[in-house]
């Protein structure tokens, strides 16, 4: 069932959000995790949440990823099977099928994202399994080509993880996160805990991909390089608040909020 | 206590357990049968055989057997096993029931490891013995992972543990429990059975019960259920075949045991199901070495009684 | 003796037990062992076999020690066993340990508490040398040992009131809306367990599984550091309320050992620092039982949201894994036959290898 599209004041018609957070807030205690976050994401469009930590963005991600259910707000998501859904309205298999059908989630530790025991090519073919697929030659050929895609030698589909660099490790979970051909795809910080070079590499392959397949991508990371290269839009958090959002370039290049301009100030220009 | 009163008749419930133990196995056995598949918990008891030799299965047989029943039991296929002995004797002497190894003649037929190669009818129930019910426990040692999974309908770690198989092997390597699909719902086991015996289970007349005594856990497939055993459409299911026929009775397409004859290697295949290859004998079939003294042990040696 | 695919396996079953008898009763020349005798001088192993047995019968225990020709394990399957086929009428009240009639109580956390420290029957500070005057049979009568001037306090205070004054031990409030407690002895064990259920499950476990665990805690796979609180060995009533009466009334006796383990909690947010405690309960005198079962007991409420569980801290591990009944059999299973199994194996191999070999002689030929 596809979202309707909304015309807009003066005729335009935009493309119906993916996902729409409203009022977003996550307490625990009195600790406040964050407050009142709200946005819209739609396909084809990267939006980087960025902060240091303690900053509130991993609450938000867990929340809006569907791994924390928030205190107060809505989190809804354009669903094949229901349309646009509140997330934490579906029943527990019903979200967990969205998520592993429509969605990818690329972890910053790799070990949390793959299966360890088993082999890289089994990691990345499983998603095509969880759809239903049982052919197994044909399955095998879309691994290779996806290995090929995110540039790792494809004679090594058969090791196991433990027998890859962590930058190849993070490939191979970025290639698991795309075969199924999501619509949202999350990450949290993916380029964290990797070298300078690595790091560097693995973002103009993710940001090739991403333009290549049209994704809709909500990046979580502190490094304000991580989110010039990658994101189209910013949300900048502190304390458990947005306090700006905007395009990345206008954020970047004219930050309002003294927070925004201490974290810009602060990024080494490449 | 003095001995020759103390018969175990005098002391224990028909067919060993209590009336409310049975009570609450038959609860779980219709759960089981309404939820094809699904490994339903239940309070498992402390029998007089030791857990892991068939418990389960026994505590299945007591609930629901009654002195009407014929009841059959065997393992590996054969009556005269050791353990079918002794199950079966268990039973004739706490349920006071008929005992037969005729196939076609039991009500109740208890196994460990195969399933009879003759076809079952309405009426007949088909006891499983089985040491772990959760298909999963190979891939995944933690109770609180495979339940959730079984709940989700979440099996990933099934199909990459069959495309490792075929990865490493160039075939789906698994031999006995052979995973299948149960109305295309529940992953479920099938007990260490042959994958050669899969395909008897779909669409079976007969009630297929499982019970594992020692993990405490039920399932059951009813009578005319679709039962997928696991695949790929390029690696489809296969089931074993032998070159040889059964040496005593010829027969074709039994599952066959390898019988060692000598330290030089020498070997004859025999049929597993030895009723089966008893008729087949009986009815005048005749194999490559019908003369073997496999074949004319038609006499019991008389059992001695116990002093 | 044949043993499986030849006819006569019925036999084969009589005589193995005719000669298992004739095994268990050894030497006929040598007089036979009486249940009385076991239950009186092999006192330690029908205290093991009634806790592991879930069964308190002296006499029943005995006869199951003689019966297993004193391999514990194969006695606590019988008594088991047994109890599968008892009628219940229903549950006792919950005795009350510190009514306790003590007859041994230490504490290694104080040097001296309310009542004293009572060594009582003790193998501890014996000297662990062969004692040849036992050999001699209808040896010399033992003397009795002497009586003590004072009578014993009783009740012999706990250690859990001497800490209840400064609230420096956690305990548990019992509250009026608690639901039945599970049992073990009826129901599957159900993951996550509580603590009754845990409880069961060690109070049944192997002695030797457990004391491996606590000792693996004690080096350091665990975070336990415990301190042995309180010991004590003796005799409790047991009340049960008949459904005609409607008020309790005593049925009977137990001896029973309990052990205190404690550790330090260090709290959070929401509760102050205090001693966590470990508790172990056993049928008659199964002190090391009572101590290992306190530290697991111990180990596995710690580790509840622990990631890198150690053995000990498991939960699914120490309880799936602590029944020896259940063990033994899947163990000793190993020796029924497997041959169909082992036949599609055999099949399986047979053919990787024939693969095997026809790759090796294709790329022989195509290297030559």
């Amino acid at each position: 069932m596809n979202a309707i599209p909304q015309v807009m004041a003066g005729g335009a018609i935009q493309a119906a959000p993916l996902l729409r957070v409203e009022g977003l807030t996550k307490s625990y205690g009195h600790v406040v995790g964050c407050r009142d976050v709200s946005f819209e994401i739609r396909p084809g469009e990267v939006l980087g949440i960025v902060g240091e930590s303690g900053s509130g963005k991993t609450t938000v991600l867990n929340c809006i990823s569907g791994r924390l259910p928030p205190s107060s707000g809505r989190i809804e998501f354009d669903t094949s099977r229901f349309g646009l859904s509140d997330i934490y309205g579906l029943s527990e298999p019903d979200r967990r099928r969205m998520q592993r059908e429509e969605w990818g989630f690329v972890h910053q530790n790799p070990r949390d994202g793959l299966r360890m025991r088993a082999s890289g090519g089994a990691n990345v073919a499983e998603p095509l399994m969880n759809l239903g697929n049982r052919h197994y030659g044909k399955m095998r050929q879309a691994t290779i080509e996806w290995l090929e895609r995110v540039e790792l030698d494809t004679r090594r589909i058969d090791d196991k993880p433990r027998h890859f660099s962590g930058g190849m490790q993070q490939r191979i979970q970025v290639a698991r996160n795309l075969i199924h051909g999501p619509r949202l795809v999350f990450m949290d910080e993916p380029t964290g805990g990797l070298d300078v070079s690595v790091q560097a590499r693995l973002l103009d392959l993710l940001r090739e991909l991403v333009r290549d397949l049209g994704l809709a991508v909500i990046i979580v990371t502190h490094d304000m390089a991580v989110a010039r290269l990658m994101a189209d839009r910013l949300m900048v958090m502190k304390g458990g608040h947005v306090v700006e959002t905007g395009l990345t370039d206008q954020v970047l290049d004219d930050p309002q909020h003294p927070y925004s301009q201490l974290l810009v100030s602060s990024v080494l220009q490449i | 206590m003095s001995s020759g009163s103390n018969k175990p008749e005098r002391y224990y419930n028909y067919a060993y357990l209590d009336e409310q133990t049975k009570r609450m196995i038959r609860r779980a056995i219709l759960k089981a049968l309404a939820i094809p598949g699904y490994q339903v918990p239940f309070g498992s008891r402390e029998m007089p055989v030791p857990y892991g030799w068939g418990t389960g299965g026994i505590q299945l047989t007591a609930a629901i057997i009654g002195p009407s029943d014929v009841y059959k039991c065997i393992d590996q296929g054969a009556d005269d096993t050791t353990n079918a002995v002794s199950i079966r004797r268990f039973f004739a002497q706490v349920a006071d029931v008929a005992v037969t190894e005729d196939t076609g003649e039991a009500t109740i037929i208890q196994t460990r490891h195969r399933i009879p190669e003759k076809p079952l009818k309405e009426g007949q129930v088909l006891v499983f013995q089985v040491p772990q019910p959760e298909p999963l426990r190979g891939l995944e040692p933690r109770e609180t992972e495979t339940r959730a999974m079984h709940a989700y309908e979440e099996y990933g770690l099934q199909y990459v543990s069959l495309y490792e198989s075929v990865a490493a092997y160039g075939r789906i390597a698994s031999t006995v429990g052979y995973p299948t699909m149960i109305e295309e719902r529940y992953l479920m086991s099938p007990s260490p059975i042959p994958k050669f015996d899969n395909p008897k289970m779909g669409d079976n007349e007969a009630i297929l019960l499982f019970g594992a005594g020692r993990e405490k856990r039920i399932y059951a497939v009813p009578p005319y259920t679709r039962v997928r055993s696991l695949d790929f459409e390029d690696y489809p299911f296969e089931t074993q075949t032998w070159e040889e026929n059964c040496a005593l009775c010829g027969a074709e397409g039994s599952y066959l045991d390898e019988v060692i004859l000598d330290d030089a290697g020498e070997r004859m295949f025999v049929c597993s199901d030895s009723h089966f290859c008893a008729e087949r004998r009986a009815a005048g079939h005749v194999g490559s070495m019908a003369d073997h003294a496999l074949a004319h042990l038609e006499d019991d040696q008389p059992a001695v009684e116990p002093a | 003796m044949a043993y499986v695919a030849v006819k006569g396996g019925e036999a084969a079953i009589t005589n193995a037990h005719r000669w298992l008898a004739e095994d268990r009763r050894g030497d006929p020349a040598v007089a036979e062992v009486a249940v009385d005798q076991v239950r009186e001088q092999l006192s330690l192993a029908v205290d093991r076999v009634m806790s592991e047995g879930s069964c308190y019968d002296r006499d029943l225990a005995a006869l199951a020690v003689k019966q297993s020709r004193g391999d514990l394990p194969e006695a606590i399957f019988l008594m088991r066993a047994y109890r599968t086929t008892l009628p219940r009428f229903g549950y006792s009240q919950p005795v009350e340990t510190g009514q306790m009639a003590v007859r041994r109580r230490i504490s290694a956390a104080f040097k001296d508490i309310p009542g004293g420290q009572v060594l009582g029957p003790t193998f501890d500070y014996t000297h662990r040398l062969l004692d040849f005057t036992l050999a001699a049979n209808g040896g010399a009568p033992v003397e009795p040992a002497p009586q003590a001037v004072e009578p014993q306090a009783y009740p012999m205070s706990t250690i859990a009131s001497v800490f209840a004054h400064e609230g420096l031990l956690e305990t548990d409030q019992p509250t009026t809306d608690a639901p039945e407690p599970f049992d073990l002895t009826r129901e599957p064990m159900a993951f996550p367990a509580g603590r009754e259920q845990r409880l069961q499950a060690l109070a049944r476990g192997d002695e030797g599984f457990l004391l491996s665990l606590a000792y693996s805690s004690q080096r350091g796979w665990g975070s336990t550091h415990p301190l042995c609180a309180e010991i004590r060995l003796g005799e409790v009533a047991v009340e049960f309320t008949p459904d005609e009466l409607g008020f309790p009334i005593e049925i009977g006796e137990l001896t029973l050992t309990e052990c205190q383990m404690i550790s330090t909690v260090t709290g959070n947010p929401e509760v102050a620092p205090q001693f966590g405690r470990g508790y172990g309960l056993t049928f008659g005198h199964c002190e090391r039982k009572a101590m290992s079962m306190a530290i697991v007991d111990r180990a596995l409420r710690d580790a509840a949201e622990l990631d890198n569980a150690a053995p000990c801290q498991d939960q699914e591990f120490v309880l799936y894994h602590s029944d020896n009944v259940e063990a033994s059999g899947f163990v000793q299973h190993l020796k029924l036959p497997h041959y169909v199994d082992f036949q599609a194996d055999l099949q399986l191999v047979r053919r990787l290898r024939r693969e095997y070999a026809a790759r090796e002689s294709a790329m022989k030929e195509a290297a030559e």
